[in-house]
């Protein structure tokens, strides 16, 4: 009796262990070699043949395709400056420059990777759409509600990640390339 | 109390196991994974226009909505396969799968030099079958190895404005995959 229970116990253990880890791995998509420059992140190596077991689990959970490295690189961000998750009811300002890269591409997506809806049917913007500043530089307002510039419409959703993609750059190819890139910074301007 | 803690830790262990097999297993038995949920809609050794993301309804998650995109779902067992994408106006991409949706390659409109990206598709058994001279009398045929017999092509043309998806639409369009004669 006692080495029955003893052995149900270990592998009850054995279970919570080993699917927790699968599940927590998973829904953080986890893998080696993260590229993080500020609140951003990029797994280049997700996108090449070497991709590891769990960027591999990963893509397959999410059922999505990731950016081939050749074609470019994805960099998420979930959070803001100050490590708050990204909160769809606050307005949000995203400034800065972006690294060299022939266009890139901003998109906003639910956490699940759905677009958002929203009254004028904006998901995000290219390189080539964004206002600009004299300097190069840029600022995108994420809000809820309708602002002057470059608005990246929310649609009031409780949680959303940006994605920012770089097309045909060096950046996570080569190593010169490296955390010394520029990034846009995300700041919370006010919350309701 | 030390025979408990002995069998937590034994039982942490085979969690670590546990954990280890399910992550090599999940990609072989995922049944939502980007090529099974393109096999429904997507035939075999041809191009198919992806429709564009939508809040309600996509054809994958995280897809870039700023691009148009087809794909070709090929089957290497009958032969290699011929791809030729021409290039769009700002910016054509063409991204290389295995059947476990891992990119093995990727090329785009200005590594190609031309304007029609052509390519073609065998496995490395095909590429070593392949005569030498012919290899050679064609030194500017570009050839892409695929690890696996069948997998995923991504052609994505992106539209710089929401104007001018019409146009990243018909690149896409004209693209072509078949086999090789």
């Amino acid at each position: 009796m006692r080495l029955l229970l003893g052995s149900l116990f270990a592998l009850i253990v054995a279970a919570v262990v080993g699917l927790g880890a699968t599940y927590l791995a998973l829904s953080r998509g986890a893998a080696f070699g993260p590229l993080t420059i500020g609140i951003w992140t990029a797994w280049p190596k997700t996108g090449t043949i070497e991709a590891d077991p769990y960027a591999h689990a990963s893509i397959a959970r999410a059922g999505r395709l990731p950016t081939a490295l050749g074609d470019g690189v994805a960099f998420t961000a979930s959070a803001d400056d100050n490590g708050r998750l990204l909160d769809g009811r606050c307005d949000v300002v995203l400034a800065g420059v972006t690294p060299a890269a022939r266009f890139w591409t901003l998109t906003l997506y639910s956490p699940g990777g759905e677009l958002v809806a929203n009254s004028i049917n904006r998901f995000g913007f290219t390189s080539q759409e964004i206002v600009r500043r004299a300097d190069g530089s840029f600022e995108i307002v994420v809000a809820p509600r309708a602002n002057p510039g470059n608005w990246l419409p929310t649609g009031g959703i409780e949680r959303y990640v940006l994605i920012l993609r770089l097309y045909d750059t060096a950046v996570g190819v080569s190593t010169k390339a490296g955390r010394e890139v520029p990034m846009p910074i995300v700041t919370v301007r006010s919350c309701p | 109390m030390i025979r408990w803690l002995l069998l937590a830790l034994g039982g942490a262990v085979l969690g670590g196991i546990v954990h280890l097999a399910t992550i090599i297993i999940l990609p072989r038995t995922a049944t939502q994974d980007a090529y099974s949920r393109l096999a429904r809609s997507a035939a075999i050794n041809s191009v198919t226009e992806l429709p564009a993301p939508a809040p309600d309804a996509a054809p994958m998650p995280f897809m870039d909505p700023a691009f148009a995109s087809a794909v070709c779902r090929y089957d290497l067992t009958q032969g290699p396969l011929k791809l030729s994408v021409p290039v769009s106006l700002a910016y054509t991409s063409v991204s290389f799968y295995t059947r476990y949706d891992v990119a093995y390659y990727a090329i785009n409109d200005r590594a190609a030099g031309r304007r029609v990206i052509e390519l073609e598709l065998m496995t490395v058994d095909q590429h070593n079958q392949m005569p030498e001279d012919e290899d050679i009398t064609a030194a500017d045929r570009l050839i892409v190895e695929s690890p696996t017999v069948t997998g995923l092509i991504a052609i994505r043309a992106l539209a710089p404005e929401a104007g001018l998806m019409p146009v990243a639409q018909r690149a896409v369009a004209a693209a072509k995959c078949v086999r090789a004669e």
